[in-house]
C-alpha cells in the first residue's frame, strides 16, 4: 500500500503572531516556520502503518513556496520515503490545495491519503473534506485511531458527543486529530540521510489546476485586547452581575 | 556543512532541548540523575554519535559542525552534555585518533549507539594541572599489564562502560614519555569506582574517583598498541576538547542571555519593565558582546582544526575566554534577577552553579593562560 501525506509549512506554534500594519495579513518576515503539527501527526501515523507492515511507501507532499522543501525534508527525516513539492508563489485556498492533491492522487494512486484536520495558520478545516468530495472517496475526519485490515479501515473520530468509529473502504481520506499519536523526533542520522531522498518538483499548471483566488481577504486584525476584570463583594453580588450584567444566567 | 545544510540538524536539537531537556532540568538537579527516558531519547536521536566517524556508525561531524550542534544542545543544563560530550570527546576521541583498527571496530560502534559511556582518567589526587607527574603505574606482566593507582574527579565514572586510563609504563621516565593510554572495561577485577561526589552544580553528571588495585588488562588494552604515546594522545584530545568546551560555554551563555532578557522584559519596577533601565541594558549588552566574541572564536578555531592547522594556542584561548565570559554572564544573569536570582525559583540560580565548573575542568583558566603564553612565545622564537 502507498500513503500520501500532506505537510504544510506554517508559522511555528511557539511564535507570537504579528499582524501587518496595513492589515493585509500576518507578518512572515524572519519568523520561524515549521510543519503544521497536525500534519506531523499524519506523518507519524503513516510511519506507524509502515512499521506495522501494512504500508510500503510514504510520499510527503507540500504545496507552496520553494522553502516548503524544508518541510518535506522534515517528513523525510522522520521516515517518509520521498517527497513532492508543488511549487507556487500564489496564496492558496483550501479548494486549490484539494484540487492539487486530487491531481497528485491521479498520478500516484495511493491507498490512503492523510491530512491534518486543519492547519494552525488559517484554521480552515476544509481541505480533507473537499478532497474526499472531489475524489468521491470515503472520509474519516478528526481521527484519533486508525486500524487497517483487509482493504478496509476502522477510523475512530473525535466528535462533540464522544467517539464515533466508522469502517471505511480503501482508498480513503483521513484527517488527523491531536490524540491520534505523539510524533517522533527525527534522529540526527536520519536528518542527514533525508538530504539524499528524492523530492520531485511540479507546478499547479503542470497538474492542470487553476489557482486564481476565489476568496478576497478584506482585512486581518489582532484579537481585541483583554479587558481588566472586576472584583465582586460576595456570592450574591456575583450572581447579580452574572444575571443582570452578563446576562448568562 | 554550510548554514543551510546544517539547519535541520540544529532545528532537531533545538526542539529536543526546548520541549524535553529544559523542562526536566529541575528534576535533573534535584535527583542528581538524567531521567532514563531522556537518556533513551538522546540515544535514539543519535546524539552520542556526533564525533564518531561514519564508518563506525557515527555522524562523523566536522569540528565546525560539532560546535554548532553543541551551541544548540548546551542551551540545556550542561549535565546533559556531560554523558554525550565526555564519551564523544576526551573519552572516545582517543580511540578515534590513536586507537588500533581492532580497538576502533570493537568500541566505536557501541559508543555511537549510546550503549557505551566512556570516561577519561587523567587527573589524580596529586596531579591535576601538572598532569605529566601522574603516578598510576602499568607494569608489564606476562602478556598484559597490571595497573595500580587512583584517579580523581572522573566524569561519568559511575556509569562508564569503558575507561581511557593514563598510566606510567616507564618508571625510569618521570615525564610525558613514560605515560601510556589503556582502554579498561568496567567490571575488570581490580578496578573500582568510588561513591558519587557531591558537587556544587552540574547535578546529574556523575563524578567519582576510580581506583586500580592490581588491575590486570591484556596487551590489547594498550591504546594503539604503542607505549609512551599516552600523553601525546591526551594532549591531542585536549585541543579538541577545549574547542568543544568553548562551544559548551557559548551554549550556556546564550541560554543565560535568554533568561536575562526574558526576565528584564517582564519584571516591573518603578512602573515599567527593568529592561528600560540603562544599567540593566549595560549588563545585557556586555553579555551579548562577550557571547558573540566567544562564538566567533570557537567557530573560527573549529574551522582551522578541520583544515588541519595546529590550534593548540587558539583552542586554549577559546576555552579560557569562553569559560571566563560565561562566568561573568552567569553572574550578571543573577544580578538582573536580583533576589529572585538567588533563590531556586528561577533557573539562573542553578545555571550559575553549573557555570562555575567550566573555568576549572578540562584545564583551569590559569593553565589555559600558560598554554596560550607558551605557544605565543614559541611562535616568537620561531620568528613567526
Amino acid at each position: 500500500m502507498k500513503v500520501l501525506v500532506a505537510v504544510k509549512r506554517v508559522v511555528d506554534y511557539n511564535v507570537k503572531i504579528r499582524v501587518k500594519a496595513d492589515q493585509t495579513g500576518v507578518d512572515l518576515n524572519n519568523v520561524k516556520m515549521s510543519m503544521n503539527p497536525f500534519d506531523e501527526i499524519g506523518v507519524e501515523e503513516a510511519l506507524r502503518m509502515k512499521e506495522a507492515g501494512s504500508v510500503e511507501e510514504i510520499v510527503a507532499v507540500s504545496i507552496g513556496v520553494q522553502q516548503c522543501q524544508e518541510t518535506i525534508r522534515t517528513a523525510l527525516a522522520m521516515g517518509a520515503d520521498r517527497g513532492i513539492l508543488v511549487k507556487t508563489e500564489q496564496e492558496l485556498e483550501p479548494l486549490h490545495v484539494a484540487k492539487i492533491m486530487a491531481a497528485l492522487i491521479a498520478e500516484e494512486q495511493p491507498d490512503v491519503v492523510i491530512l491534518g484536520k486543519q492547519a494552525i495558520d488559517d484554521d480552515c478545516n476544509q481541505t480533507g473534506q473537499m478532497l474526499a468530495a472531489l475524489m468521491d472517496w470515503p472520509q474519516g475526519t478528526f481521527a484519533s485511531k486508525i486500524e487497517l485490515a483487509d482493504g478496509k479501515a476502522n477510523v475512530t473520530r473525535e466528535v462533540d458527543g464522544g467517539l464515533q468509529t466508522l469502517t471505511l473502504d480503501l482508498p480513503m481520506v483521513v484527517t488527523t486529530d491531536l490524540r491520534l499519536n505523539e510524533p517522533r523526533y527525527a534522529s540526527l542520522p536520519n536528518i542527514m540521510k533525508a538530504k539524499k531522498k528524492p523530492i520531485d518538483e511540479k507546478t499547479p499548471e503542470e497538474l492542470g489546476v487553476d489557482t486564481a483566488p476565489r476568496l478576497t481577504t478584506l482585512k486581518v486584525e489582532d484579537p481585541p485586547a483583554r479587558q481588566a476584570g472586576v472584583k465582586v463583594e460576595d456570592v450574591a453580588d456575583l450572581v447579580d452581575k452574572l444575571r443582570n450584567e452578563a446576562g448568562v444566567i | 556543512m554550510d548554514d543551510r545544510e546544517i539547519a535541520p540538524l540544529l532545528a532537531g536539537v533545538r526542539r529536543l532541548v526546548d520541549e524535553k531537556l529544559i523542562p526536566a532540568e529541575e528534576t535533573l538537579d534535584r535527583e542528581d540523575q538524567i531521567p532514563e527516558e531522556l537518556l533513551a531519547l538522546m540515544r535514539e536521536m543519535g546524539l552520542f554519535a556526533y564525533a564518531i566517524p561514519a564508518e563506525h556508525g557515527g555522524l562523523g561531524l566536522s569540528k565546525w559542525d560539532e560546535v554548532r550542534v553543541i551551541f544548540e544542545f548546551c542551551r540545556a543544563a550542561p549535565a546533559y552534555r556531560s554523558y554525550v560530550g565526555t564519551t564523544n570527546g576526551v573519552g572516545g576521541k582517543s580511540i578515534v585518533l590513536d586507537g588500533s583498527p581492532e580497538q576502533q571496530r570493537k568500541y566505536l560502534p557501541r559508543i555511537a549507539s549510546g550503549e557505551l559511556v566512556v570516561s577519561f582518567c587523567l587527573t589524580e589526587p596529586d596531579s591535576g594541572s601538572d598532569a605529566k607527574s601522574l603516578r598510576t603505574t602499568a607494569r608489564r606482566q606476562g602478556d598484559g599489564y597490571v595497573l595500580n593507582g587512583s584517579k580523581r574527579f572522573i566524569s561519568n565514572a559511575p556509569v562508564a562502560g569503558l575507561f581511557t586510563v593514563m598510566a606510567r609504563t616507564d618508571p625510569e621516565d618521570g615525564g610525558a614519555g613514560g605515560i601510556s593510554a589503556f582502554l579498561v572495561e568496567a567490571g575488570t577485577p581490580g578496578l573500582s569506582v568510588g561513591p558519587k561526589l557531591r558537587k556544587m552544580g552540574q547535578k546529574g553528571a556523575p563524578t567519582a574517583d576510580v581506583t586500580f588495585d592490581d588491575c590486570r588488562v591484556p596487551a590489547e588494552a594498550l591504546l594503539g598498541g604503542v607505549e609512551g604515546q599516552g600523553f601525546i594522545t591526551a594532549m591531542k584530545v585536549l585541543d579538541d576538547a577545549r574547542i568543544h568546551m568553548g562551544a559548551v560555554c557559548v551554549g550556556l551563555a546564550s541560554r543565560l542571555l535568554e533568561e536575562m532578557t526574558g526576565y528584564a522584559a517582564q519584571r516591573q519596577q518603578f512602573g515599567r519593565p527593568i529592561a528600560d533601565f540603562q544599567l540593566i541594558q549595560a549588563m545585557i549588552a556586555d553579555s551579548e558582546a562577550e557571547c558573540l566574541a566567544a562564538r566567533a572564536m570557537v567557530e573560527r578555531t573549529a574551522r582551522a582544526m578541520d583544515r588541519g592547522d595546529g590550534v593548540t594556542k587558539e583552542a586554549a584561548a577559546c576555552k579560557y575566554f569562553a569559560s571566563e565570559a560565561v562566568g561573568r554572564i552567569a553572574d550578571r544573569a543573577v544580578q538582573v534577577h536580583g533576589g529572585y536570582g538567588y533563590v531556586a525559583e528561577y533557573p539562573v540560580e542553578r545555571l550559575y552553579r553549573d557555570a562555575r565548573l567550566l573555568r576549572i575542568f578540562e584545564g583551569t583558566s590559569q593553565i589555559m593562560q600558560l598554554v596560550i603564553a607558551r605557544e605565543a612565545l614559541k611562535e616568537h622564537r620561531r620568528g613567526q
